[in-house]
């Protein structure tokens, strides 16, 4: 998540020093070579090699089902081809577009929501001194990270419930009516996003105050005798010092709008505010394992990884080209 | 400069503080609030992170009569156990701990195991193949076949309903590979290999008793990554498990906080209520319990989780 800028393409290694030997001789003889001085680490790698062509590839060829009517019996191989036909029926469904809006929008909101706290929280914890206070913020904010999601929605059912709820409580004390903040579809996408800054700001913080103290100190030093308050420091030494690490994870963020999670909106639904919690994730999994759908949750599925895919790619790109960096610099 | 005095006095102290006072850069006024204001934010974030926390771990300890009458704010009201006792007397509850132990443990194992033997081989220039395989593992990063393809792998493999379902279809975490793999490349130098290589040792043997012992602080991370994962997670046991004996606790705590499923038929109305009171008593003791082994052990791995969140930033 930090960068992925270790993920390069073959070929555009660098050297990291003059190499003493000569090179693995490339081609079959290389390997033939190379086979026999290090089989033992060939070995190695052969269990989790396997591992990734069962657990990963088979699935990606399995996708096929797509465009195939699944037959039990026959098998995903032995079924028939049925070409579109199952994006066609999920096009034309009627939840689709309240499918993808809802998707969409909370994908959106939980960025745009999350991404400028973690960085205000890094430069605010980067302005005071080492100390304790310092350390506990930093501890504190950093531990709902550590908690699993069913435990986070549970807490926040809790929280918001309108018998036992603190929240309802405080409201009660104001003489407000309780609410029942999660059979209210219109809450729906604030839950979701401000539990999700709650437990995910103290840790993206960490990954932006890593790159803070990367800042070179004498150019802290230069503003000061220039005479620049603290606000100037950050706006013309800090913020331009964080910018390519934020651009990647931007980058990140933005392009994976699609692919937002299954398990955490699945856990905040109820039947009284599906309209909004209803996403193409929980979609599939109802579709495809409670309703046996295979093909059509296959299909639906597919969509979205190539549209979450393509997504990367552009986003990748202007990136680029505004910033000059994005991943795979 | 000039060479008139040559006997110079020792300066003070005191002279050397007034000196340094009017070296040091003098702070605009606006800093000072700046940093008031920084400081307020900081308490901000801090208490808007703890208050739910506390609030939880108040009502835990709380007596099911205040909480359900919701007396209970940030500290116990009518101080109790009662909560914990439930927790730890419902079978359930014990069962999804046990088996979550053990899905963490031997999750940890044959994870950190199988990371360690694909990234060790790919950290080695003299293997032939390493930026082709590289490349088809991180491309698994950017596309997934999707839930239903993966699905039916592991029901053709014969895992469905068994407790390697829980293991092996997640057993290696790519990012984990990555960090794994640059380790290998920035802490064992070349010069260390040919050395071993020079004396007759092979790979494994040198894996085993001079890479490993060195790459132990980031096997330690790697380990609790997965370790952390394993625990939290609930979405592989909801699809691939049926077996109620076989749950982790997180699924045991999805069905009793989330689908409010606490069995058990009511009589009286009596003790309905309390029956009630004591169910929503559990919720907060369990999230309590469900929580402290990993709270527990985080502040002391804070450091070295983030160290290897950074590994992954350093080209590789």
């Amino acid at each position: 998540m930090a960068t992925l800028t270790s993920v390069r393409p073959p070929a555009g290694e660098a050297p990291r020093r003059p190499r003493k030997r000569r090179r693995e001789r490339p081609g079959i003889v290389g390997f033939r070579r190379s086979l026999r001085r290090h089989w033992t680490l060939y070995l190695l790698m052969v269990v989790p090699l396997v591992w990734f062509v069962v657990f990963k590839y088979i699935p990606m060829s399995n996708a096929v089902l797509a465009f195939k009517s699944f037959n039990v019996t026959k098998g995903i191989w032995g079924s028939q081809w049925v070409g579109w036909q199952n994006f066609e029926l999920f096009f034309h469904n009627p939840v689709f577009w309240n499918l993808v809006k809802n998707t969409f929008l909370l994908s959106v909101y939980t960025v745009a929501a999350s991404f400028p706290i973690a960085i205000i929280l890094a430069l605010a914890l980067n302005e005071i001194r080492n100390g304790l206070f310092k350390r506990t913020v930093q501890l504190v904010t950093y531990a709902p990270y550590f908690i699993s999601t069913v435990v986070v929605v549970s807490m926040t059912i809790l929280v918001l419930s309108p018998r036992l709820g603190i929240v309802n409580e405080g409201l009660g004390f104001f003489g407000v009516p309780a609410i029942d903040f999660l059979g209210n579809p219109d809450y729906f996408r604030h839950i979701y996003v401000w539990s999700d800054v709650w437990q995910t700001t103290g840790y993206s913080a960490v990954i932006y105050l890593a790159a803070l103290s990367g800042i070179d100190p004498a150019l802290h030093e230069s503003a000061r005798i220039d005479g620049a308050t603290r606000l100037q420091r950050i706006r013309h030494v800090d913020l331009p010092g964080i910018m390519p690490t934020a651009v990647i994870i931007l980058v990140l963020a933005v392009g994976n709008i699609m692919a937002i999670g299954f398990e955490k909106a699945f856990l905040l639904q109820n039947p009284l505010n599906l309209s909004e919690s209803e996403i193409i994730a929980t979609y599939v999994y109802k579709t495809g394992l409670l309703n046996a759908d295979f093909s059509g949750a296959t299909a639906v599925g597919l969509f979205n990884s190539v549209i979450n895919l393509v997504l990367l790619l552009m986003v990748n790109a202007v990136a680029k080209r505004i910033t000059g960096n994005g991943l795979w610099s | 400069m000039s060479v008139q005095t040559e006997v110079r006095t020792v300066p003070s102290k005191r002279s050397e503080r007034r000196a340094a006072r009017a070296r040091r850069i003098r702070e605009p006024r606006s800093d000072r609030m700046f940093l008031i204001c920084v400081y307020l934010l900081l308490s901000v974030f801090f208490l808007v992170v703890l208050l739910p926390l506390l609030y939880i771990v108040a009502s835990s300890f709380s007596s099911p009569a205040a909480v359900s009458s919701g007396r209970v704010l940030f500290w116990p009201v009518e101080f109790s156990l009662r909560g914990y006792h439930a927790v730890f007397e419902n079978p359930q509850i014990v069962q999804g701990y046990v088996n979550s132990l053990f899905y963490t443990v031997v999750g940890t194992i044959v994870s950190v195991t199988m990371t360690v033997a694909i990234a060790y081989p790919l950290s080695r220039r003299t293997l032939v193949g390493r930026n082709v395989v590289m490349t088809l593992i991180l491309f698994t990063m950017l596309f997934t076949g999707g839930l239903i393809p993966t699905y039916l792998v592991v029901q053709s493999a014969g895992l469905l309903d068994t407790r390697w379902a829980l293991i092996i279809p997640q057993a290696i975490g790519v990012w984990q590979v990555i960090i794994a793999r640059t380790y290998f490349r920035t802490a064992i130098p070349d010069e260390l290999v040919e050395a071993a290589q020079l004396d007759g040792c092979g790979d494994l043997r040198f894996l085993w008793s001079v890479v490993i012992p060195l790459a132990k602080p980031m096997i330690a991370v790697v380990a609790l990554m997965y370790a952390i994962m394993q625990w939290n997670s609930y979405f592989d046991a909801l699809i691939y498990l049926k077996n109620p004996d076989l749950f982790p606790l997180q699924l045991v705590l999805r069905n009793i906080l989330i689908l409010n499923t606490t069995g058990g038929g009511a009589v009286e109305a009596s003790v309905v209520i309390q029956r009630q009171e004591l169910a929503d008593l559990l919720k907060y003791s369990l999230i309590v319990v469900a929580s402290v082994p990993v709270l527990l052990i985080y502040p002391f791995v804070a450091r070295y989780f983030t160290k290897g969140i950074l590994i992954g930033a350093v080209k590789g």
